[in-house]
């Protein structure tokens, strides 16, 4: 297999305003984050011969990567709409990278972003909160959604006596950093006491422990590495990519503890030639916040079970040992749905481009970006550097 | 196993197909079904064409015991809709059934807070409609 690595770089990177955004459609949302990457990348529509996107929830269409080609008057040779829920932006990635490297397009714009927050009637809030799991086997038992994360929490709370304390760290570590952050939704410092204090949603989860709804969106332009060096910026390449996909259904999973994440990330370390030591920051999915402890443990950050040790002491803070979601992440800076872990990308950018102001990660020179869709169902890694090495 | 009354609040019914169909005529008759491989054993649940196992075709319908185990749970505060407003603080679990599948339902019968990983449960079936009886399970009283 061909590898990847260092074939593909991100030249342009972009998010529109985010949190609570009325003014814009989800339409609007995506046209909006288009237009601020091209022009983060110098370049004009007609440059566009790839375009992805993920579907929105709000308003969705058939073909939506189509539509929006049509909407903004691009006629890409090269056009694709990827869904693995929250999984979706680093998969996409993934395809745009192959699209490259395989020569069906030089140039691709990836543009995802909905309004969770200020589009849906009342009605479509509910549907969107009580379609989540299998029809007969799993909604007949009123699982909310943070129901099968805590499903997840519990068993390793029992396994690896993880404590809601420990998963407390995740979110006031998130809320810091977003604190650094004047786009982020949620700026407001919280302590462990407010996390494990406010109100109890789905035991072992607070609603402290849960990531926001949101309206937003973001979008980014990658090319080839050849052709990389000639963009406004100076290029981020993606050193390492990798996907694992495990279950649809949390109740068919093969470990509550354990997830395919384990796999997407040995596949990008395999491609990048890197280990978990040299990373100097990571953006990794938070919906929820035990995801971030087991993401850590599966990512080789620190073994199994010792994630909850780990996120304490002010490690996954700037300035601590691995600076985690330093934008603030879905706890704090925003999540409007599938695009939540496009903002992990662009801010993986910003951090190798050194444009982070107060939050910025001294030296940042290799970035991990981990995103997962489903109920810890589909994983993707990614490995970005400033130097293909 | 004994039926409890008729569900009060109108939540969204399951709908068998072809395929789950003598699953749910198991509810009904308050008796829990799942597929075992007639060529290499092979337990399954939810119900499939297929041994997930072996690939083999001859996937037959079992009485399974009806025992299980508590995989994980949480309790729920916040009800998914209002439909489920009246049971919370509820019990959603993930049970390992004695022959191995796992699958969600509900813990019933007893206090929420009671409730723990690697509890024995045992299946209980609630009625929902004429033809619609849910898979639920209460603790093995010791």
């Amino acid at each position: 297999m061909e590898s990847l690595r260092g074939k593909v770089a991100i030249v342009g990177a972009a998010d529109t305003e985010v949190g609570v955004v009325p003014q814009l459609s989800a339409t609007q949302l995506y046209v909006n984050a288009a237009k601020r990457a091209l022009e983060d990348a110098g370049i004009t529509k007609a440059e566009v011969d790839g375009l992805i996107t993920c579907n929105s929830f709000v308003e969705p269409y058939m073909y939506h990567a189509e539509m929006i080609a049509e909407y903004m008057q691009i006629f890409p040779r090269y056009c694709l709409n990827v869904a693995t829920g929250g999984g979706t932006t680093l998969a996409i990635l993934h395809h745009a990278a192959a699209a490259i490297a395989s020569g069906m397009c030089h140039t691709v714009l990836i543009t995802m972003a909905d309004n969770m927050l200020s589009g849906l009637s009342r009605d479509r809030a509910i549907e969107a909160m009580s379609t989540a799991g299998h029809a007969q086997f799993e909604r007949p038992y009123g699982p909310p959604i943070p129901a099968f994360y805590a499903l997840i929490a519990q068993a390793h709370m029992h396994a690896y006596g993880t404590t809601s304390e420990q998963l407390a760290a995740v979110a006031v570590a998130c809320r810091r950093h977003a604190s650094m952050n004047p786009a982020a939704q949620m700026r407001d410092p919280i302590t462990v006491d407010d996390v494990v204090n406010s109100r109890m949603i789905a035991s072992p989860l607070h609603l402290l422990d849960c990531s926001l709804v949101s309206d937003g969106g973001a979008a980014l332009i990658l090319t080839s590495a050849e052709r990389a060096r000639d963009f406004p910026h100076p290029p981020v390449y993606m050193l390492g990519v990798g996907e694992g996909h495990s279950h649809e259904h949390i109740s068919q999973a093969r470990s509550l503890t354990t997830s395919a994440a384990k796999e997407a990330g040995e596949r990008a370390y395999a491609m990048a030639g890197l280990g978990p030591k040299d990373i100097d920051v990571a953006e990794l999915y938070d919906c929820f916040t035990p995801v971030v402890v087991i993401e850590l443990e599966d990512l080789g950050f620190c073994p199994k079970g010792e994630g909850g040790r780990f996120v304490e002491g002010g490690r996954i803070e700037l300035g601590g040992e691995l600076p985690v979601n330093t934008h603030g992440g879905m706890m704090s800076h925003c999540h409007p749905g599938h695009p939540g872990s496009m903002f992990s990308v662009t801010e993986a950018v910003f951090q190798l481009r050194g444009a982070c102001g107060p939050r910025q990660v001294k030296d940042a020179n290799i970035a991990f970006v981990h995103a997962q869709g489903g109920i810890m169902s589909t994983h993707c890694s990614m490995i970005l550097g400033k130097e293909v090495g | 196993m004994m039926t409890t009354a008729i569900a009060k609040i109108a939540k969204a019914l399951p709908v068998p197909t072809g395929e789950t169909q003598p699953f749910w005529e198991g509810c009904r008759n308050q008796e829990l079904r799942i597929q075992q491989c007639g060529a290499c054993g092979h337990y399954q649940f939810y119900p499939r064409l297929y041994c997930t196992a072996c690939m083999s075709e001859q996937v037959e319908w079992v009485r399974a015991s009806g025992r299980g185990t508590v995989l994980s749970f949480t309790v729920v505060y916040r009800p998914v809709t209002k439909a489920f407003a009246e049971e919370v603080p509820y019990v959603v679990a993930l049970v390992t059934l004695e022959e191995g599948p796992q699958l969600m339902s509900n813990i019933i019968e007893c206090d929420p807070e009671q409730v723990a990983i690697g509890m024995p449960v045992e299946s209980v079936f609630e009625d929902w409609s004429e033809d619609i009886a849910v898979l639920k399970f209460r603790p093995v009283l010791a």
